[in-house]
């Protein structure tokens, strides 16, 4: 090991994120969490700073940084709504992510806009009867001359009431299992594509995740990802090992918001005449909770940094975010016992933390699922 | 139009604590940050290069190394150039010997208009602008809340306490901004990156200014003044509150303070 610091580019970007997440997201978090709708004027600030398109380069359009940056500002963000956190996240790696697979054509039509911060993404693989079974997409792709027809649907779709772009997978070969699964690059407004309702959910309430409704859909040859059937599953599984570094980041970015909370609280809260940070339970409990944050942190970066060097980091990131997705649960609920029953009102932010924390441990692959990449990367079952 | 904008890296709490022995700053542990009516000049330099085509600017700042980031984050809002100037040479600095050196530095750059911030929190002097201005022989405008372009000339509103001047100024000249002149914008992303890795910042030491200043007008010897005793203030006594009586007994009573005071 060389050297266990950020950047000057990265902690500069760091100190930008977390400023613009206290000024411009902190205000309007609760808001957002209630009304359960995301503000589109965020969504315009967090394009015009160059928040869509962190991971890519200048020469595509993107703002030139790397993946640890990209981390840094999806926990930064995270601390104060991490329905922003998912927003962001789910745009850049899962669509963007699908779209490194695409010709150069497509990259130039499609990923250009989403990064330069013109256009907003989407990523529609789960479906009702496709969770974890990912391979159980129900969702076809029939060729019709120079076209595709799809046919099905899609659930769960984060951003997808507000996405210009839609990555879809749909089986295009169904004898050939898994490897007859395709990606598609589907516009807002092609007719038969209709967005339904925000699905009522427990947390991250300000994110899009409505159903998607795949009738009769005509989509252009030249939209199927990389130009070559059967590589959808593979594209799929390779944006969501991506997605997990983003999901850790949110994951570590909740519990070190919340554990920034209590700490505020604990210090001016008195019981029995002292603060209630002067009690040894609140000392040792703050201590195990921070130490948890941090070895979650440096599980996110490691993955994020082998992915920068271009390492197998897919079972790093099933690992930084099944920890780290456990800690944010864990953190959560400890500081809103912590505060007591104010952590249980909705006056203060803990609560929405704990509530938007369980997603961590069940969206991009469930806790489960990362246990299987992981033992699979060590061979137990072989 | 080339804009050269004077910032000053503060540290970023109004609770300076001072160290008693040497009654200097303790910057250690404090974070610290662009000087707030600094960083709105630095923002209505970027407004008015954007309304000027072919326009550019350049941000300066003296002080330690550590300065660099400042000058990076105004980089990454979009400043095209900057210069740290920066030597032991020139530390324990007043206001006379800094605006004497800054000015040095500014005579190796090409300007039309020099803009710095009214004021810095952590010194509060308001001098170091007006003084530049002086020492180039430059018109100035100081408590700027707004800066508009007409042709050749601007036209900047100075605030007072109780009205507005509308000034028209003819450049090369020197504007110290208020806070509210501009609300900065944030850095981006690609700024960040461009601010390491595509933009300069110009090391200015003494060697580079050397022919432009009096070496009796840098650092503490070429300073007027020194600060004899730096304390933190302490709280007023608590405030007398006149409770009973009717609304005109209250305002009588408060008439025979103010008066057995002097004040009225």
């Amino acid at each position: 090991m060389v050297e266990f610091k950020l950047s000057k580019e990265q902690l500069l970007a760091k100190e930008m994120f977390s400023k613009f997440a206290e000024n411009e997201i902190k205000p309007i978090a609760r808001e957002m969490d209630e009304t359960e709708e995301f503000s589109m004027d965020l969504i315009a600030k967090l394009q015009k700073y160059g928040m869509f398109g962190i991971p890519y380069a200048k020469e595509i359009g993107g703002s030139g940084a790397d993946v640890l940056t990209y981390a840094l500002c999806i926990e930064e963000i995270s601390k104060r709504d991490a329905s922003t956190g998912i927003t962001l996240s789910v745009h850049t790696s899962l669509c963007c992510g699908s779209l490194d697979f695409g010709t150069d054509e497509q990259k130039e039509k499609y990923l250009r806009p989403l990064v330069d911060g013109r256009k907003v993404g989407c990523f529609g693989l789960t479906e009702p009867g496709a969770g974890t079974d990912a391979g159980g997409v129900q969702t076809s792709a029939v060729k019709d001359g120079d076209n595709y027809i799809l046919n099905g649907s899609k659930v769960f779709t984060t951003n997808s009431g507000f996405a210009d772009t839609f990555i879809i997978f749909a089986i295009t070969d169904r004898t050939l299992g898994t490897k007859g699964m395709s990606a598609f690059i589907v516009e807002k407004g092609t007719p038969g594509l209709t967005v339904g309702n925000n699905i009522p959910r427990m947390g991250i309430r300000a994110a899009s995740n409505c159903e998607v409704a795949i009738q009769n859909v005509v989509v252009p040859a030249a939209n199927l990802v990389g130009g070559k059937e059967g590589t959808g599953y593979k594209i799929a599984m390779t944006a969501l090992a991506g997605g997990r570094i983003g999901v850790g980041a949110q994951s570590v970015g909740i519990a070190q918001g919340a554990i920034d909370e209590t700490l505020k609280y604990i210090k001016e809260r008195k019981q029995f005449g002292k603060t209630i940070g002067s009690f040894q339970n609140t000392q040792f409990k703050m201590a195990e909770l921070q130490t948890k944050v941090d070895a979650a942190r440096l599980m996110v970066w490691r993955a994020a940094v082998a992915k920068d060097n271009h390492e197998n980091y897919a079972p790093l990131a099933a690992m930084c975010k099944l920890y780290a997705s456990e800690v944010a649960n864990d953190v959560t609920r400890a500081c809103v016992q912590l505060m007591g029953g104010y952590g249980f009102s909705r006056e203060y932010p803990v609560e929405r933390m704990h509530r938007d924390a369980k997603i961590t441990e069940i969206y991009e692959g469930t806790s489960e699922a990362m246990k299987m990449i992981i033992s699979g990367s060590m061979k137990v079952g072989r | 139009m080339k804009i050269v904008v004077c910032i000053k890296q503060v540290p970023d709490t109004t609770e300076v604590r001072l160290d008693p022995k040497t009654n200097t700053l303790i910057r250690d542990g404090v974070p610290s940050i662009i000087n707030p009516d600094d960083k709105a000049g630095v923002e209505a330099a970027l407004q008015l290069k954007e309304k000027v085509e072919g326009s550019t600017v350049t941000v300066i700042s003296m002080g330690p190394p550590q300065a660099d980031v400042a000058l990076r984050e105004a980089l990454a809002m979009g400043c095209d150039e900057g210069i740290l100037v920066s030597d032991r040479a020139f530390g324990g600095a007043d206001t006379w010997a800094t605006s004497h050196t800054i000015a040095a530095a500014l005579k190796k750059l090409e300007y039309d208009v020099i803009i710095t911030g009214r004021q810095a929190i952590d010194g509060d002097t308001a001098q170091v602008g007006p003084q530049i201005a002086e020492t180039l022989g430059l018109p100035q405008v100081s408590y700027a809340e707004a800066i508009d372009v007409e042709g050749d000339k601007l036209i900047v509103t100075r605030q007072y306490e109780d009205r507005k001047h509308i000034i028209e100024v003819a450049t090369p000249c020197l504007i110290t901004a208020l806070s509210e002149l501009a609300e900065p914008r944030y850095m981006s992303v690609r700024g960040i990156m461009d601010s390491y890795r595509e933009k300069e910042v110009k090391l200015f030491t003494l060697e580079e200014i050397k022919d432009t200043v009096d070496m009796s007008d840098i650092g503490l010897k070429g300073s007027c003044t020194r600060v004899k005793q730096s304390f933190t203030k302490q709280a007023k006594g608590a405030g007398e509150k006149i409770v009973d009586g009717s609304v005109d007994e209250k305002v009588a009573a408060i008439i025979a303070k103010l008066q057995e005071k002097y004040i009225i």
